[in-house]
């Protein structure tokens, strides 16, 4: 047992990018959420993601071709979910299982013939003097451009909703869609634009996985990456800088975890691996007691009956 | 422009007829994909709807349907209730995996002891296990009021980790030389499900979805609860004032689909699987919200949708092997079914009108 | 479904006496013969799933228009192996392929009830006449791994991803820390277990973690190249290749590769449906038949690294040595093995306990 061989300025490091695909992904979520939406069908929006940026990449050279291409494909994907749930008024829940299951089979379809082909590389920042900074260089200042882009959505996404008026107007439609439907807004459009951003971010979060992370395609690559950024939602009671420390917090345990095991403590892997589940669940009795948190229109069907 | 109006009533005709026309409809799109793919779309679609049925080996493969459709009818019929009373379990995977863990978990224990009453236990223990897993979400819900979608999906998690645990730990077979995975049940009598009739397909879990059907059949149409139900779905404000206690109902919907879950896994473990491991769960919990909407929550209709379902399975494997159709192509196939489903189903609650424009 | 994790595959067990194997009826020869895979994972995941895939590509060219092939990918296991076996065997298949330890008991089943269909178990230990079983000795890969790792290493730690703590993966742990120690003997081992085959992401932090703890080598044994990608960023890592040879990343970080090869087995075993010489075996084979491919050493190694590394391997492939020969101990400092005297494949095939030197225990 050596607890020592944990540093803890690169576990805070590896934090960062672990954190980054679930966290973009969840932030789309957010969004979508608050508008009033439940779209289950963020793993399928990831994995097109994954695919598109990675097919995209490796045609085009450039990675910023590819996250590009991937929240274009995924906003593409979203856009059945939007169809079907606002156009059409299907059950949110199944639309949303749907879009996975057909998301998976797209993207192998797609990806047949790229297994086993290297995407070009992302450059790392490595930002001069500020990355030499010691603690704080290697853990802030040493990562790929989407890290930090995933930061700035974050603040982006909390700006938006708490000083603009788009956000405010978004925040209506969700807490209230008939009472919003009263006031003039255009409930399904502000509805379907958020789909399509939950769909872009969805991409993004997949691409980092195919473009960085691994960096390679493989089917079902996400390997659930997109659940988690459900749960996450929840976990940050739909607030942008929780989601934040949720995403950290859960890959915080995935690596704890990891970083325990390699210093030679003997821990009960699967437990553990639970423990973010359940910590979900509680925040969310927790918040229930608070019941402004939840979009009070989430999952409900708008239909403007004139 | 083209408008919505809200049926009064959801149309009856058209909610028989939207299911096949979703499924025509998935036919010929999953068509021009297979031609795409440079199969011939014809013979792929007999392979995967037709064959199965009525082809050279029908005789094997209509009693693979009742293997793969019972336990998606048995979770499908728990879910419905909840559904149309806008109780949304979507964790049926996890209490199907609880289920399992419990009444491999009473065979387990009485192994090798051979007595008539271990298969009764093994049911009451499954059953026991969904509902248990379900009333987590439940009393929550009933309680603090917490989000029952996301707690039964984030305890499916759970459940999966509580799997492996047993597969690695203690249910792994003794003399599995170290592999993980339980014993195989179907090697001990007392706790084999096996079939009822040989080469019928028809198990313990099979007969219980039939069973399961009738009941939910009568609740629904018979019984002042189904009436509840309905009632709450469709209008929870009245239902509200007519003395319908939300409470009780969560309580029931929910506890319901967590024992129909639970008895499929249990079933599942017992027969046609045969054991705890690892990956035991196969997504029923999953596929069976596909099939409870397939089926318009109705108990007639799920049992159709369940082998509907069962069928692209069977025929998509089937499909594979004969045509090298890849199995990404099916998936989107069963995604697409879905997709045109709901969205026929528009049909059936609201009337498309064409009016003119406002002029403002 | 949904959510499915890479499904599990399981090491090389051999019969260890269970079942008894009587000698195979003779069959008849035949002018072509039809082979059907059961995949477990898509043919696109570039890893276990893809060889198998691979081999069923080499044996069709090999074999010309006397083979045919059929596959069905994504089978779980479980009693969809079993119907996609009896379909297959309804459809005229001669020769089954089920390719994962999960397939066991399904395998048998269908078996007994096609008796004149031959079947093949990857990794299983459970005969029956039609029924033969096959794996690989990828301990003997792990053996030269172990003797790069030890010579390369400067920090003397050795990282080390586990998929699921089973016999085959502390087979390989235990092959790479006996050889490391043999060169190098302050090497220390560390351990960390995913608990799953394929999950990119976690792979990715498990060797994050490793190598941020010191180790400057890593040796996977789950299926991604997430661990090679990670190495690569951190710079001066070595890494080996798993499953398949994972060539994109060499000089460095990946300096190997145990790759597995099954196509030659697989063009042996339709050959011999064709002959009429098929029989239930009992096949474990390692680096002389090429089943365990060893990927090239690349020039990122010192020379006299390379030399070592190919001598490990000719003296495994002669058969002149065994990578584990007396003296052994057990972790608890027990005598495993005498001087000399090598370990049989009973007590290899359900090896549930590290050698000394090892530090941790292995989870359960």
């Amino acid at each position: 047992m050596d607890l020592s061989a944990i540093n803890p300025i690169l576990l805070l490091a590896s934090l960062m990018v672990a954190a980054t695909a679930v966290m973009i992904a969840a932030l789309g979520e957010l969004i979508v959420e608050r508008a009033g939406v439940l779209n289950l069908g963020v793993e399928g929006m990831m994995i097109t993601g994954a695919i598109v940026g990675f097919a995209a990449a490796v045609h085009s050279g450039s990675p910023t071709v590819g996250f590009i291409a991937a929240a274009a494909g995924g906003a593409g994907l979203s856009l059945l979910f939007a169809l079907l749930t606002q156009v059409a008024l299907a059950n949110q829940v199944a639309s949303g299982l749907a879009l996975t299951l057909f998301g998976l089979g797209l993207s192998s379809l797609i990806g047949q013939s790229y297994v086993g082909i290297k995407p070009p590389s992302t450059p790392k920042l490595d930002i001069p003097l500020l990355s030499d900074i010691p603690v704080l260089g290697p853990i802030v200042f040493r990562h790929d451009l989407m890290v930090y882009i995933g930061i700035a959505l974050v603040a982006v996404v909390w700006a938006f909703l708490k000083f603009t008026r788009a956000g405010l107007v978004l925040r209506a439609v969700g807490e209230n869609h008939d009472a919003a439907h009263a006031l003039g807004y255009k409930v399904v459009r502000i509805r379907v634009m958020a789909i399509l951003f939950g769909g872009a971010c969805a991409g993004l979060g997949g691409a980092y996985i195919s473009l960085i992370r691994v960096p390679q395609w493989t089917e079902g690559m996400t390997a659930g990456v997109g659940w988690i950024a459900l749960a996450l939602v929840v976990f940050a009671s739909w607030k942008p800088w929780r989601v934040l420390l949720g995403a950290y917090l859960f890959g915080g345990v995935t690596v704890l975890q990891l970083n325990l095991q390699a210093a030679g403590i003997a821990i009960p892997v699967e437990y553990l691996s639970m423990s973010p589940y359940l910590i979900t669940i509680l925040v969310l009795v927790i918040m229930s007691a608070d019941r402004s948190a939840a979009p009070a229109s989430l999952g409900r069907i708008f239909h403007a009956s004139q | 422009m083209l408008t919505l109006e809200k049926r009064p009533q959801p149309s009856k005709a058209l909610s028989y007829i939207t299911p096949v026309l979703a499924v025509i409809v998935t036919m010929i799109a999953g068509g021009l994909l297979f031609a795409a793919l440079g199969k011939d779309p014809i013979v792929a679609i007999r392979t995967i709807f037709w064959e199965p049925l009525f082809g050279e080996f029908a005789s094997y493969y209509r009693p693979q349907l009742l293997v793969k459709g019972g336990p998606l009818i048995l979770i499908a019929l728990g879910l419905s209730l909840g559904f149309r009373a806008g109780i949304w379990n979507i964790g049926a995977e996890g209490q199907y995996i609880i289920g399992a863990i419990c009444g491999a978990g009473v065979a387990l224990a009485f192994y090798p002891l051979e007595a008539w009453y271990i298969f009764p236990l093994m049911v009451i223990a499954g059953a026991l296990g969904g509902w248990a897993w379900a009333m987590i979400p439940a009393l929550l819900k009933v309680k603090f009021g917490t989000n029952e979608i996301l707690v039964s999906l984030m305890l499916v998690y759970v459940a999966e980790q509580l799997l492996a645990s047993m597969a690695l730990g203690v249910m792994k077979n003794p003399q599995g030389y170290g592999f993980p995975g339980s014993r195989n049940l179907q090697q001990y009598p007392s706790a084999f499900n096996n079939e009822l009739i040989a080469g019928t397909g028809m198990h313990w879990g099979v007969a219980a979805a039939f069973i399961a059907a009738i009941f939910s059949y009568v609740l629904l149409n018979r019984h002042i609860l189904g009436f509840q139900i309905r009632l709450t779905g469709e209008a929870p404000r009245a239902a509200r004032f007519s003395g319908v206690k939300p409470a009780r109902l969560v309580l029931i919907c929910m506890g319901s689909a967590g024992a129909l879950a639970g008895l499929a896994g249990m079933f599942e473990v017992a027969g046609p699987s045969g054991q705890i491991s690892i990956n035991f769960n196969v997504g029923y919990g999953f596929t069976a919200i596909i099939v409870a909407f397939l089926g318009r929550l109705h108990p007639v209709g799920i049992i159709f949708a369940g082998l509907l379902m069962a069928l692209t399975y069977i025929g998509g494997d089937a499909a594979q092997s004969r045509l090298q159709l890849p199995a990404a192509a099916i998936q989107m196939v069963q995604g697409m079914l879905l997709f045109f489903l709901l969205a026929v189903d528009v049909l059936t609650n609201y009337r498309i009108k064409l009016t003119k424009r406002e002029v403002a | 479904m949904l959510m499915k994790k890479r499904s599990f595959l399981a090491g090389a067990a051999t019969a260890l006496g269970l079942m008894t194997v009587t000698t195979g009826a003779a069959w008849a020869q035949q002018e072509k013969v039809k082979v059907g895979f059961v995949y477990l994972g898509p043919i696109g995941d570039g890893g276990w799933t893809y060889q198998h895939n691979q081999g069923r590509l080499a044996l069709e060219e090999a074999l010309g228009d006397k083979v045919e092939t059929v596959y069905v990918e994504n089978v779980p296991e479980g009693p969809d192996a079993e119907r996609v076996m009896t379909e297959m065997a309804l459809n005229g298949c001669d020769l089954i392929i089920a390719t994962s330890f999960g397939y066991m008991d399904y395998t048998i089943n269908v078996a007994k009830k096609f008796p004149k269909v031959k079947f093949e178990h990857a990794t299983g230990y459970k005969l029956a006449d039609n029924v033969a079983v096959y794996g690989s000795r990828f301990y003997e890969g792990r053996a030269i791994q172990g003797t790069i790792a030890g010579m390369v290493t400067k920090s003397n730690v050795i990282g080390y991803i586990g998929s699921y703590p089973i016999p085959e993966v502390i087979r390989g742990i235990n092959s790479v820390f006996i050889h490391a120690r043999k060169v190098n003997p302050d090497v220390q081992l560390k351990i960390v277990w995913a608990f799953t085959w394929f999950d990119p992401a976690k792979e990715a932090d498990a060797a994050r973690v490793l190598i941020e703890q010191g180790a400057d080598v890593v040796i996977q044994h789950t299926d991604s190249t997430a661990p090679q990608a990670a190495a690569a960023e951190a710079g001066n890592v070595y890494t080996f290749g798993q499953a398949s040879d994972m060539a994109d990343f060499a000089p460095m970080p990946r300096v190997s590769s145990i790759i597995d090869n099954w196509a030659p087995y697989y063009i042996a075993r339709a050959q011999a449906v064709l002959d009429g010489t098929w029989e239930s075996a009992n096949t474990w084979d390692g680096i002389a038949s090429g089943m365990v491919g060893i990927g090239e050493v690349s020039d990122a190694v010192p020379a006299e690294v390379k030399t070592a590394a190919m001598d490990m391997k000719a003296a495994i492939a002669d058969g002149s040595y065994h990578p584990f020969t007396g003296p052994l101990k057990k972790q608890d400092g027990s005598d495993w093995l005498a001087e000399g005297e090598v370990a049989d494949d009973g007590v290899l095939a359900g090896m549930d306990f590290y050698v000394e030197g090892i530090e941790g225990e292995v989870p359960n």
